[in-house]
């Protein structure tokens, strides 16, 4: 690791810390007045959809290839971490350990059936692929409406109440760190060169089934864990929940986001999940303005607002920083030279 | 069970898998001519039974035939479906299949949003159309509105069918999806073929929803999305793109659906969907769909 990457980490953890410390402070100290509670509410909605969010877009983005049963991993990861915290509960654990342990629970199982799924669905391509998936989740929604454990078809309740804010946004910040990493990793550029052609890609003696059912499997476990978050915030949940409007809602968040830049998911499902929470009162316009955004996305810019673009802190103080020697060195007579040297580098 | 019991589940199957086989006609024409799902074909039904919906009491009141609703209705859906291609389709068209999936299920999300803020949640009560007597055949009473039913299906897929093979117009919309450019050379407008193959398309899903509404006569906004998945599914079981596949994936579906719901009745739309998944898997371009390789 380069001193240069180091640095980055260090800078960036801090930006986070930093972000998080602000609106902690600001939840402390009643910075909202009344609807302090709510705007926190708001808040913890919004970190476990970027979860959610970010993980469909490893598959959609980084994997090229849709899914519209999102939903049904993130059902799985819900159920299961919500009934392995009830079953922990009284056994001496905290409270942050019973949640780790149940949300850890609940993303593997998700993984698990996302590797089940994964293997027959993924030798299908593009529009099949995206039935597909979305009958898997069907056939998960049939499943919980069925099974006694998850409530029979009724809602679930009595779920404990794990999930705050705080804890939701670390989870959320070690979730997007990973699938960071993944992204970056060799694995993460091999799918992308699958995405780019699978063929080439395969000539070139990539084993081009396991790298997509190992996104997938990724993309799921990550699922399942904002589904644990879910379930412990939420404390109450019915399988209609996580119907194929849901995973749609997902899916048109990465999209409006950016397909294939991580950074547009988490833009787009805290901005995206927050915005209609806060005008509350348009709520019954809320799906309606969402669609007209994706139709316009889709003419303007097709690859989403953020494209592939990341968002980098490194990169933007490295280019503040440089502007302001570039000020201090420029004659103060020709200022505009400044930001067009810049522009031309 | 009972042979009594076997044959109305077999009528009523029959029932249901005539809707779902013209829904199923929609998308499969719409997928044959441009390799798009279009998603907001269920909302099309939807959007056709808010029309009968309104439109029968005003024939009533008016004094005429209420069967002239099904003419508004369809109307307005080809109207819709026109729209839809010509402002959300065509400017997409060329961006490719991502784009066009994704523009599909946002107006599928707007008609449905839509349809919500105007008519509001709460399901609606279409007052029927035809009521005609049931008779009774080898102990079984048939209502005459499934016979109707089936018939109007079977009817419609063979005049579909005709169209598509006997008429230039259904010679040009086999045309485009072979090759778009050289149909342009041969001097087919191409963007008015795609055109009037939604519009079609479109107004069988009125007649769907005609046909929809004789059996369950409620209207909900969300109508569409469980309809249209399952048309759908039937499209693509028999073969997507083929005409006389989305008949029998139709009738399929339908069949299994009722069946399945006799001796589990919480399992059946697992069963519909691993149906689905299973063909798709040992033949991707379903029953009788033609599979085609693909250029390196």
């Amino acid at each position: 690791m380069t001193k240069a990457i180091k640095w980055s980490y260090l800078l960036n953890l801090v930006g986070v810390a930093a972000v998080f410390a602000i609106l902690s402070a600001l939840f402390a100290f009643n910075g909202f007045g009344d609807s302090t509670t709510y705007v926190e509410g708001v808040c913890t909605t919004a970190c476990y959809t970027i979860i959610m969010v970010a993980s469909l877009n490893l598959v959609v983005g980084f994997m090229g290839e849709f899914s519209l049963g999102h939903a049904g991993f993130v059902s799985v990861g819900a159920y299961v971490s919500a009934i392995t915290s009830s079953a922990l509960a009284g056994k001496g654990l905290s409270d942050l350990a019973l949640l780790l342990v149940a949300v850890l629970a609940g993303g593997i199982a998700a993984g698990i059936a996302g590797v089940l799924v994964g293997i027959p669905a993924l030798r299908l391509r593009g529009d099949y692929l995206a039935i597909v998936t979305m009958a898997f989740a069907e056939i998960i929604r049939v499943v919980f409406c069925n099974l006694e454990i998850t409530g029979g078809g009724r809602t679930m309740s009595g779920i404990l109440r794990l999930s705050s804010f705080g804890r939701t946004f670390w989870i959320m910040v070690v979730c997007v760190t990973v699938m960071f990493l993944f992204v970056r990793s060799r694995f993460g550029r091999t799918v992308q060169a699958i995405r780019e052609d699978y063929i080439a890609a395969e000539a070139a003696g990539i084993n081009v089934t396991f790298y997509k059912v190992l996104t997938f499997a990724v993309s799921s476990f990550f699922a399942g864990i904002g589904g644990g978050v879910y379930a412990h915030y939420m404390t109450a949940m019915i399988p209609t929940n996580f119907d194929f409007n849901y995973s749609a809602e997902l899916l048109s968040e990465v999209i409006i986001g950016g397909t294939g830049s991580l950074t547009g998911s988490i833009i787009g499902a805290a901005f995206l999940s927050a915005l209609p929470e806060l005008m509350r009162q348009f709520s019954k316009y809320r799906m309606l303005a969402y669609s007209v955004v994706l139709v316009l996305v889709m003419l303007f810019r097709p690859g989403g607002i953020f494209g592939r673009w990341e968002f980098s802190l490194t990169r933007l103080l490295h280019k503040l920083t440089r502007r302001k020697e570039n000020a201090a060195t420029a004659d103060p007579t020709d200022g505009p030279a400044a930001p067009l040297a810049q522009k031309g580098e | 069970m009972t042979f009594s019991l076997f044959f109305q589940s077999l009528i009523n199957g029959l029932n249901l898998g005539a809707i779902y086989a013209l829904i199923a006609l929609g998308y499969t024409m719409v997928y044959g001519i441009i390799r798009m799902i279009n998603f907001a074909h269920g909302d099309f039904i939807m959007i056709g039974a808010y029309t009968l919906f309104y439109t029968i009491p005003m024939m009533v009141s008016a004094g005429m035939p209420a069967w002239l609703a099904v003419v508004v209705a369809v109307v307005v859906c080809g109207m819709v479906g026109i729209l839809v291609e010509t402002f959300a389709y065509r400017p997409v068209r060329k961006a490719g299949p991502m784009s066009a999936l994704i523009t599909a299920l946002a107006m599928s999300i707007f008609l449905q949003n839509l349809a919500m803020v105007l008519f509001g949640s709460r399901p609606h009560n279409v007052s029927t159309i035809f009521s005609l007597p049931s008779v009774s055949v080898a102990g079984v009473t048939v209502s005459l509105n499934v016979v109707l039913t089936i018939a109007i299906g079977l009817v419609i897929m063979l005049g579909l069918q005709l169209f598509v093979k006997k008429t230039p117009l259904g010679k040009a919309m086999r045309a485009v999806p072979q090759d778009r450019d050289a149909s342009t050379l041969m001097g087919i407008n191409v963007n008015r073929i795609i055109t009037v193959t939604f519009a079609i398309g479109s107004a069988l899903a009125a007649v769907a929803a005609l046909m929809y509404c004789t059996t369950y006569p409620r209207v909900t906004n969300d109508m569409g999305t469980t309809m249209g998945m399952k048309a759908f599914i039937a499209a693509v079981l028999g073969g997507i793109g083929v005409i006389p596949g989305a008949m029998l994936g139709g009738v399929l579906i339908g069949l299994i659906e009722v069946f399945v719901r006799l001796f589990a009745p919480g399992w059946y739309e697992a069963v519909t969907y691993g149906t689905l998944i299973v063909i798709l898997l040992v033949k991707p371009s379903g029953i009788l769909g033609r599979s085609t390789g693909e250029k390196v």
